[in-house]
């Protein structure tokens, strides 16, 4: 079995390590790393067996049963598949949201974004920053934390659950509900609700300025390690308002290079295929997006909570605001660019969620009765919008008779999907040692894919760990070492 | 108050008093007893296809929503058998079809998910067979899902009966069975079906619906979120 290599000089003369994770739940990946005569780890591939087909799946539906159609992408995040397909749905239908729907979407994204990023930080990232990547994994997981650290494992159970409250509050369920419709939303929130929820909102934002100063402890108390694990430099992408501030609903495409450059800003995203192309590789299902003007080697670039706080000039809620300002002026901007950074941008953004929140649920619109509205309707809509993971473009085309012809997708994890791989190759470098795949070696892998949050794990959250099976394969195709992990964490060879 | 009610069947153990022409569903119905149905609607005709209301009448098994009630008929209907059997009858109308209720609008509103709630279903329990069936989305309010189509026939009988215009009709038997539209191109958009038509709010299913309706009834203010299908459609029986 040999593979074309793209980049490879002498291709025949590599040698490969696949690392096959194996999930019990669809959506699964596997890490090839390709090394040269030396040993040398050339480069990394990161799949993943996603939604693919997807697309084809909702052709011929009718556009008003997309939004909740496709909240069968992803059990974690339905809720912004849910909103950016009615965003694009929103142009198909020619509307101009009321008040009320707009701010009760934003209240549905931003309980999201809470429950998502609490998820991710104390149920998957906590128990390796606090106990270290090397640590027993028997005690590495939310029930070591929970052990181990009573009050921070409580914090972030109840972060989760308001979060989800939000979401079941205004979408009728906890996953699967319904809230956005194309034109608008399908309930307001009513007084009683918002009381409920204004009951814990000044625990929420309490526990989320908490969760900055655990994370910018942990990492600023070994600047060295925490910059320099799987560090490499990149473009960032991602929306943001028209006065430059961070916004996860709405907003134009900015790009910045690695230095801070403008590559591209305030981008109407309606028209993204001018800016962003995808590349179909041969080895993976998953396409690489690539900015235009930089070509399809320099053009790929990162999404998701590093390049938000990276991007935004600032962040229109105070708490998060200052947080962000000492993110950036660490150890002058260099956490910046650094792979474990982004758990620290995370939590920035859970913070301002909380606040964004709390704001919401003072505002009066969100007990408006003018939910839906509607205009000039259109064949084609483009909906993106900030998801927990980074940007989620949705792209559809209807026929005359309402059906869809075409979609487009274009989900964080594809978005990250060079920068996964750069990171990979990067922690592999710094940590492949000869021919062997060792136990530290997976965990550290584990840890630079863990960071951006991929669907990959989303898939593997019941258990907060990633089952891996890994073999070293030399160009012959034959199996020179292999190390398995089960989805309780131990190793086997 | 009608004429006086004399006669009576049981049904279950319990008497039921029934007039002259009433069937046994619409003497059960009429006296407060459910006995599960999808393609009876007592606004029409009955048609006795789905099977689901049937019930044990001196040992035999007949459809009530066709069986006129006699004097002195004893019939079973609540029983662990018959439930298992209507259970068997829902499981294979969702394998038949295509039934994908987490991303259909209908959902919390339609008859055939909410008779399997009733009946207790967990699982389809048998293969599905996904069948290729054709929608049809020319209608400019209309929208016809044959993918959910159970062939109950209610909008058959409504478009004839009612309408007066014959828009619907079943061709094939069986597992062919196809739900056929009455224009030469075939297609909805080319026949005279209104959207005000009672043939157009009949189904029973997500089969044939308005257009643009989408997810627009929120969660929690669906027929079914908060009764069952045996409350709601005795609660008609007496509106
Ligand atoms: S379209 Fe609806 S009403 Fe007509 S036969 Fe099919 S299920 Fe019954
Ligand atoms: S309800 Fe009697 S056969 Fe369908
Ligand atoms: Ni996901």
């Amino acid at each position: 079995m040999t593979f074309e290599l793209e980049t490879a000089t002498n291709p025949e003369k590599l040698k490969r390590v696949v690392i096959e994770p194996v999930s019990r739940v669809e959506g699964h990946g596997k890490v090839t790393l390709l090394l040269d005569d030396d040993n040398r780890v050339h480069q990394a591939r990161f799949h993943i067996v996603e939604f693919r087909g997807f697309e084809k799946f909702i052709q011929g539906r009718p556009y008003w049963e997309v939004p909740s159609m496709v909240q069968r992408l992803c059990g974690i995040c339905p809720v912004s598949h849910n909103l950016a397909a009615s965003k694009a749905l929103d142009m198909i239908v020619g509307a101009q949201l009321t008040p009320t729907a707009e701010k009760l979407r934003r209240l549905m994204h931003l309980g999201q974004i809470l429950q998502s990023h609490a998820l991710h930080f104390y149920y998957l990232a906590s128990p390796d920053l606090l106990f270290g990547f090397d640590s027993d994994v028997a005690k590495r997981n939310i029930v070591g934390v929970v052990a181990a650290y009573p009050e921070i494992a409580k914090q972030g159970v109840a972060l989760r659950k308001y979060g989800q409250e939000i979401i079941r509050i205004t979408m009728g369920k906890r996953v699967h509900g319904t809230g956005a419709i194309p034109g608008g939303v399908n309930k307001n929130l009513s007084r009683e609700e918002r009381d409920t929820l204004l009951k814990d909102i000044d625990n929420i934002v309490a526990w989320s300025r908490a969760a900055v100063e655990l994370i910018k402890k942990v990492y600023t108390g070994n600047p060295k390690f925490y910059n320099g694990f799987g560090y490499y430099k990149s473009s960032f992408m991602s929306l943001v308002r028209d006065d430059g501030a961070m916004d996860l609903y709405h907003g134009g495409l900015r790009a910045n290079d690695e230095h801070g450059q403008s590559i591209f800003d305030h981008v109407d995203y309606g028209h993204y295929w001018d800016y962003i192309h995808e590349e179909v590789k041969s080895w993976s299902y998953m396409k690489f997006p690539f900015i235009r003007s930089r070509g399809r080697e320099e053009g790929w670039y990162r999404v998701g909570p590093l390049a938000r706080v990276n991007n935004c000039e600032f962040i229109p809620t105070p708490l998060a605001e200052a947080e962000r300002k000492i993110f950036k002026a660490f150890d002058a901007g260099s956490a910046t660019q650094a792979t474990l950074a982004y758990h620290w941008a995370r939590m920035i953004e859970m913070l301002h969620a909380a606040e964004g929140i709390q704001e919401l649920l003072l505002d009066g619109d969100l007990q408006g009765d003018d939910l839906v509205s509607k205009g000039e309707p259109a064949l084609r809509g483009v909906g993106v919008i900030e998801a927990p993971r980074g940007t989620l473009i949705h792209h559809y085309r209807v026929n005359e008779d309402e059906l869809i012809v075409r979609a487009n997708l274009i989900v964080s994890t594809t978005h990250n999907n060079h920068a996964m791989n750069e990171a990979v190759r990067q922690v592999a470098l710094q940590y492949l040692d000869g021919q062997q795949v060792t136990e530290g070696l997976l965990n550290h892998i584990e840890v630079a894919i863990r960071a951006f949050d991929p669907c990959l794990s989303c898939a593997t959250h019941a258990v907060g760990k990633m089952p891996l099976e890994v073999e070293l394969v030399d160009a012959g195709g034959n199996v020179i070492d292999r190390l398995a992990k089960n989805s309780d964490g131990r190793c086997d060879a | 108050m009608g004429a006086p009610m004399s006669k009576t069947i049981t049904i279950d153990g319990k008497s039921i008093p029934f007039k002259d022409g009433q069937t046994i569903m619409d003497a059960a119905m009429a006296a407060d007893v459910y006995i599960p149905h999808l393609c009876h609607n007592p606004e029409f005709k009955p048609h006795g296809s789905c099977k689901l209301c049937t019930v044990k009448v001196n040992g035999r098994n007949v459809a009530s929503c066709t069986m006129p009630a006699v004097e002195g008929q004893q019939v079973l209907s609540d029983t662990l058998e018959l439930n298992d059997e209507r259970l068997s009858l829902t499981q294979m109308l969702f394998v038949e079809g295509n039934h994908i209720c987490p991303s259909c609008e209908k959902s919390g509103n339609c008859q055939l998910q909410a008779v399997a709630y009733y009946l207790g279903m967990m699982s389809p329990h048998y293969n599905h067979f996904y069948p290729q069936r054709e929608v049809d989305a020319s209608h400019p309010d209309m929208l016809l899902d044959r993918n959910r189509c159970i062939y109950c026939e209610l909008c058959v009988r409504a478009s004839r009966d009612v309408d007066g215009k014959s828009v619907f009709g079943l061709s094939g038997r069986g597992i062919g069975s196809t739900l056929v539209v009455n224009s030469t191109s075939g297609l909805l958009g080319d026949t005279n079906l209104a959207a005000t038509d009672k043939a157009a709010q009949v189904c029973p299913t997500g089969a044939l619906l308005k257009k643009r309706q989408g997810f627009t009834v929120p969660i929690g203010q669906r027929i079914f979120d908060h009764r069952t299908i045996k409350d709601v459609q005795l609660g008609e029986e007496h509106e």
